[in-house]
């Protein structure tokens, strides 16, 4: 891999997208032996409100740690597609919710795009686990950290009871944007 | 046995690092920035037989570790902004009755409620300037999680030693990234604990200079008896308005800290044996300065950073000498200037001296700082 690896994870406050970007740091550095960075903004609200989760992956030590050229970009509202859109690097890869996502931003980046939360409402069975959807996805689409680390972190951040039901939301995540990649 | 291996957040390492130098004690009133010290320290606290309060504001939270402190234990409050302005009168005291307390101040952006999510660098001239008087003032700056965690077991130590406040004060950058920490066994890092009286409780008087600029501290509660005032007082803590007494006792207090500054002033050197360019940053800028200077390196630019650690003290011998040796000074901060009017005063014209200032809530990235390079370069 390149020296820095920015992704960012964006949109409404409340979604869990902090948690995703967490989730992901950890897999790179925690179970990949990787260096990472996780950072947010977000805005005075506990709900709503554009929100972005960075993580910056590398073999070697990260010095700046907020994004400076992103590498790829989850985006789940259309505020946060075009408030964040606009550092995406050229061969860079977007993934969009395709229901919420109307108007696709433009550049010369791959996008991807697929109902994120409408799989993580009916196919899965719960809207909550939007951001693990969207997280098995990134992980399919960046290739940056394992898919067998990636996983270990997510579980091990689930209560018991929930393990099935994330196990099942990183998956379909992962094999739907593989699809709609192709 | 392999060590213990976290990816934290920054106030959670500051709250690891507070239990690791033995803190029992947390009293504080949550506020954002700063909040995720307080929610781990009011679980853990309990744990190891602590005690968490969270009191009515931030005042009645500063009253409480000086309390807290002065039975013998080791404490912390953390707090940002607005709560930092309240806590002042109560900082005055801790100075002036030679009480050590932590005060963790993640800094967000200001005045009054400024902005209160946004990273800022601003409340550095308030962690010496703040409350009235000539006082001790001793602020550190971290810039990792693994510094964050690492500086508040240095501020109880320094707080011990030196019966004084210590602030911490990472920018919210820094207290709300998290990255990879690895946990220092006990025993690893050094813990400094006050010194207690060699005398008897008939003998002992608790600012007894007999001991050294730093007397030894009983605890409240013991058979030790001794009166605190926020009085100037004489040797035996009761008020005293002699002359003599109150030029000594002042001296004595600023003296702690500023005949120690070898001790407690830490800093990085990086890059800067053949440094035309440095850039003086501190916190989370500072890593963008490193990323900066990187960049410029690789373009030719002799460039070097000099990362604070210690703000107050602040570093003025090692500011002068970097003055006498290179052409241009970069401060890059989150404010407009506090840091860079310290670099001035202590560079003295002999070199350049360039701001780059910013208070609009966004970080300064590295190519601001690389930019200002190849102009002064």
């Amino acid at each position: 891999m390149s020296q820095r690896y920015e992704i960012r994870f964006s949109g409404a406050g409340g979604q869990g997208l902090i948690l995703a970007g967490v989730i992901m740091a950890e897999a790179a550095s925690i179970y990949d032996g990787k260096q990472a960075v996780q950072s947010q903004s977000y805005g005075p609200e506990a709900r709503g409100g554009a929100s972005k989760s960075e993580v910056i992956i590398s073999d070697t030590l990260i010095d700046y740690p907020k994004a400076t050229v992103v590498d790829a970009l989850l985006a789940l509202t259309q505020e946060a597609a075009d408030k964040y859109s606009h550092d995406l690097k050229e061969g860079g890869v977007l993934l969009i919710d395709s229901d919420l996502v109307k108007k696709v931003p433009a550049g010369k980046f791959k996008t991807v795009a697929f109902p994120i939360i409408n799989t993580a409402k009916n196919e899965v069975g719960r809207e909550i686990v939007a951001n693990i959807v969207a997280l098995g996805a990134m992980v399919a689409l960046t290739e940056v950290v394992t898919k067998e680390g990636a996983e270990k972190a997510v579980l091990a951040r689930v209560p018991e009871a929930f393990v099935e039901l994330n196990k099942k939301a990183f998956q379909m995540g992962y094999e739907k944007a593989i699809a709609a990649r192709a | 046995m392999a060590k213990k291996v976290a990816f934290l957040q920054g106030n959670e390492a500051a709250a690891q690092g507070a239990l690791y130098a033995g803190c029992t004690f947390f009293g504080g009133y949550p506020i954002t920035p700063s909040t995720e010290v307080a929610e781990v320290l009011s679980i853990e606290l309990p744990k190891i037989g602590g005690k968490f309060i969270q009191m009515e504001d931030e005042i009645g939270a500063m009253a409480s570790v000086i309390g807290a402190s002065l039975t013998g234990a080791k404490v912390l409050t953390a707090t940002s902004g607005p709560g930092l302005s309240l806590k002042q009168e109560l900082i005055g005291y801790a100075c002036i009755a030679e009480t050590p307390v932590v005060i963790v101040n993640v800094m967000r952006g200001g005045p009054s409620t400024g902005m209160p999510t946004g990273p800022s660098q601003s409340d550095v001239m308030c962690a010496k300037w703040g409350t009235h008087g000539d006082h001790p003032a001793i602020c550190l700056v971290p810039a990792s999680v693994q510094e964050l965690f690492e500086e508040t077991v240095r501020a109880f130590n320094l707080a011990e030693k030196y019966r004084t406040p210590v602030m911490v004060m990472p920018d919210e950058i820094v207290a709300h990234m998290r990255e990879r920490i690895v946990f220092p066994e006990p025993g690893e890092m050094e813990v400094i604990n006050r010194t207690a009286p060699s005398v008897s409780p008939a003998e002992y008087k608790p600012y007894d200079t007999k001991f050294g600029d730093v007397p030894p501290l009983a605890a409240f509660g013991t058979d030790y008896r001794f009166h605190v005032t926020g009085l100037n007082k004489a040797e035996d803590g009761f008020p005293t308005t002699k002359a003599a007494l109150v030029q000594a006792e002042e001296e004595r207090q600023v003296r702690k800290v500023e005949a120690n500054v070898d001790d407690i002033v830490t800093f990085e050197e990086y890059e800067l044996a053949d440094a035309e360019v440095v850039v003086v940053a501190y916190g989370s800028t500072s890593r963008s300065a490193r990323f900066a200077v990187n960049e410029a390196r690789k373009q030719g630019i002799k460039a070097g950073l000099f990362r604070i650690k210690t703000f107050w003290p602040f570093p003025d011998k090692q500011i002068a000498a970097i003055a006498g040796k290179a052409k241009a000074i970069i401060t890059p901060e989150m404010n407009l200037g506090m840091c860079t009017q310290e670099v001035q005063r202590c560079a003295q014209g002999k070199a350049s001296v360039s701001g780059i200032f910013r208070v609009d809530g966004e970080p300064i990235n590295p190519g601001q700082i690389l930019e200002k390079i190849k102009e002064v370069k």
